[in-house]
């Protein structure tokens, strides 16, 4: 299968990758997808005081479409804040790199990455809209 | 020329032009490259000598029908059998479809259940399958974790009603050879005809009809340096294995496959079965020359590798290896410069890892992690080398990646990780 020149350069220089502290309280962790369906996707973000996403790094385990998703969603994360990065669709994931249709799945699984680092971020802050309600 | 037809010294294979901008072939059990020996041979055959190998009227039907008889005895020479034996099919696909339908249809009214293996190829597992839809039951029987069948599995499996028991020589993923003999034996004791599927087998280990009781045989031209569109199907005669055809027409091939034979691609199947045999031996050990150094070059400079399948029991040009914590079609990617494939299946609509390695009781994630590796007659050392480096970098950089390496090297077992399936 031919991958598009976006998924190349994010395959052989991925943006962003590495680990923050997952105990330091600014800091939001993703963990999705599974080994056995053949990718797994760690996305970290740590956000500012003004809750600006200072900071983003990711980890995967997958193909090249994988992997470029989330080094892409590092980039686009970073500056926003926790409302600008939770509207990232994956739609839009997959538009920019030119995903075929049975790679939307590693889209998919990067706009969970990143729900799930704000998710993440926001019940360690005790921002947590359910947990507030509780 | 030999009585073989061979023009050249058979011990020295002429190298095939290596094209400088694409990938190191390393897909052998694929397909593998017309041996240019076998071009040269076929080319008359298309032209000046285009004759119809049954016109029995005239001088360009009887020199298509010389070739043709030679080509048959080459290929009958490889495995032990009579030329009369064998019947041109165009390969091993059909040979398997005729071999199993054939005989199941032939025995239908006394013998209603097939035995084969787990991991057979998909043409034969598709066939059986098709005959269950028609009646028959059938016996699929697993492997151990190293890929071979279990003998007294095998024998408490095949009753007086057993038409037709079909166990691959080798398997087309992980290389490993089933025990032939010891498989005929069990057959011939319990009266169930043996077909084996032999594509992957033949040219690559000694093959004998009789001496392993084997009453079918489907042979493959593209897999053993012949042209595709060619194959052959091994039938005994004594004790004579009937079968109904599936192919109706002329009667050619003595009413079992119907139609004019392509003689030039009868003709390059019989001198690639010719090239193979004679040069098997010295073939055989310079490829297992070339797998211990694959191998060794992986293991030394990258840990948590799995071989996968036998290596005792196991054709010198195959190699299928887990990298644990990067996942098959990424790597694959990694590894442009090689062209292998994945035991992932990341890109067919199923999701599904290879059923071979799933049969061999590997769970999804090592299956997914996995690369076959095959080299054959144009696979040189520098091809090796340089394969070791390409993957030594893709790995290390895969992992670099990996948030399931960096969990292994923090001590967590990833494997007792809850994960979400999706
Ligand atoms: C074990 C095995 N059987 C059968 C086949 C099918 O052979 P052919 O391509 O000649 O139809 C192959 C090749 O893909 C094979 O590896």
């Amino acid at each position: 299968m031919a991958y598009s020149d976006k998924v190349i350069d994010h395959y052989e220089h991925p943006r962003n990758v590495g680990s923050l502290d997952k105990e330091d309280g600014n800091v939001g962790t993703g963990l999705v997808g599974a080994p056995a369906c053949g990718d797994v996707m760690k996305l970290q973000i740590k956000v500012s005081a003004d809750g600006i996403i200072e900071d983003a790094k990711f980890k995967t385990f997958g193909c090249g479409s994988a992997i470029a998703s989330s080094s892409l969603v590092t980039e686009w994360v970073k500056g926003k804040t926790l409302d600008e990065a939770g509207q990232i669709k994956n739609t839009d994931i997959a538009q920019e790199l030119a995903l075929p249709p049975v790679k939307i799945h590693c889209s998919v699984l990067a706009e969970d990455a990143i729900k799930a680092a704000i998710a993440d971020y926001k019940r360690k802050a005790g921002k947590d809209d359910s947990a507030a309600a509780e | 020329m030999t009585a073989l037809g061979l023009k050249t010294n058979p011990t020295s294979a002429p190298h095939t032009a290596r094209r400088a901008d694409v990938p190191v072939y390393l897909d052998y059990q694929s397909t593998t490259p017309c041996d240019p020996r076998v071009v040269e041979a076929m080319l008359p055959w298309f032209t000046e000598k285009f004759g119809n190998p049954h016109s029995r009227n005239h001088q360009y039907g009887w020199e298509a029908e010389e070739a043709v008889e030679l080509a048959r005895a080459q290929v009958a020479a490889i495995i032990g059998a009579d030329a009369k034996e064998i019947i041109f099919t165009s390969g091993a696909t059909e040979s398997n479809n005729l071999a199993i339908r054939g005989v199941a249809m032939f025995l239908k009214d006394r013998r209603n259940h097939i035995v084969t293996v787990s991991t057979e190829h998909k043409c034969v597992l598709d066939t059986c399958r098709h005959l269950e839809q028609e009646g028959f039951s059938v016996t699929y029987l697993p492997v151990a974790h190293n890929g071979l069948i279990d003998l007294a599995e095998l024998e408490a499996a095949i009753t007086d009603k057993t038409a037709i028991v079909s166990v691959m020589g080798v398997n087309n993923e992980i290389g490993v050879i089933q025990p032939l003999a010891e498989i005929g034996a069990l057959c011939r004791a319990k009266g169930a005809y043996f077909h084996s599927d032999c594509a992957q087998a033949v040219g690559k280990i000694p093959l004998d009809v009789n001496a392993m009781n084997i009453d079918l045989m489907s042979i493959s031209g593209h897999k053993i340096y012949g042209p595709k569109g060619i194959g052959a199907l091994y039938i005994r005669r004594r004790p004579r294995v009937r079968l109904v055809p599936m192919i109706h027409g002329g009667g050619q091939e003595r009413g079992m496959r119907s139609g004019t034979l392509a003689t030039p691609l009868c003709v390059g199947l019989g001198l690639a079965c010719a090239l193979s045999q004679a040069e098997m031996a010295t073939e055989s050990k310079r490829l297992l020359g070339l797998r211990t150094r694959l191998l060794g070059g992986l293991q030394q400079r990258l840990p948590e590798i799995y071989v996968n399948g036998d290596m005792d029991h196991r054709v010198p040009g195959n190699l299928n290896i887990s990298f644990a914590f990067v996942e098959g079609e990424g790597l694959m990617m990694g590894v442009k410069g090689l062209a292998v494939s994945s035991g992932s299946a990341c890109t067919s609509a199923s999701l599904e890892p290879s059923y071979v390695l799933r049969a061999l009781g590997l769970n999804a994630e090592m299956a997914h992690t996995s690369l076959r590796f095959g080299f054959g007659r144009f696979s040189t050392d520098e091809d090796i080398s340089y394969a070791i480096d390409h993957i030594v970098t893709a790995v290390e950089h895969l992992r670099s990646l990996s948030p399931l390496w960096e969990m292994h090297q923090e001590g967590i077992d990833v494997s007792s990780v809850q994960w979400a399936e999706h």
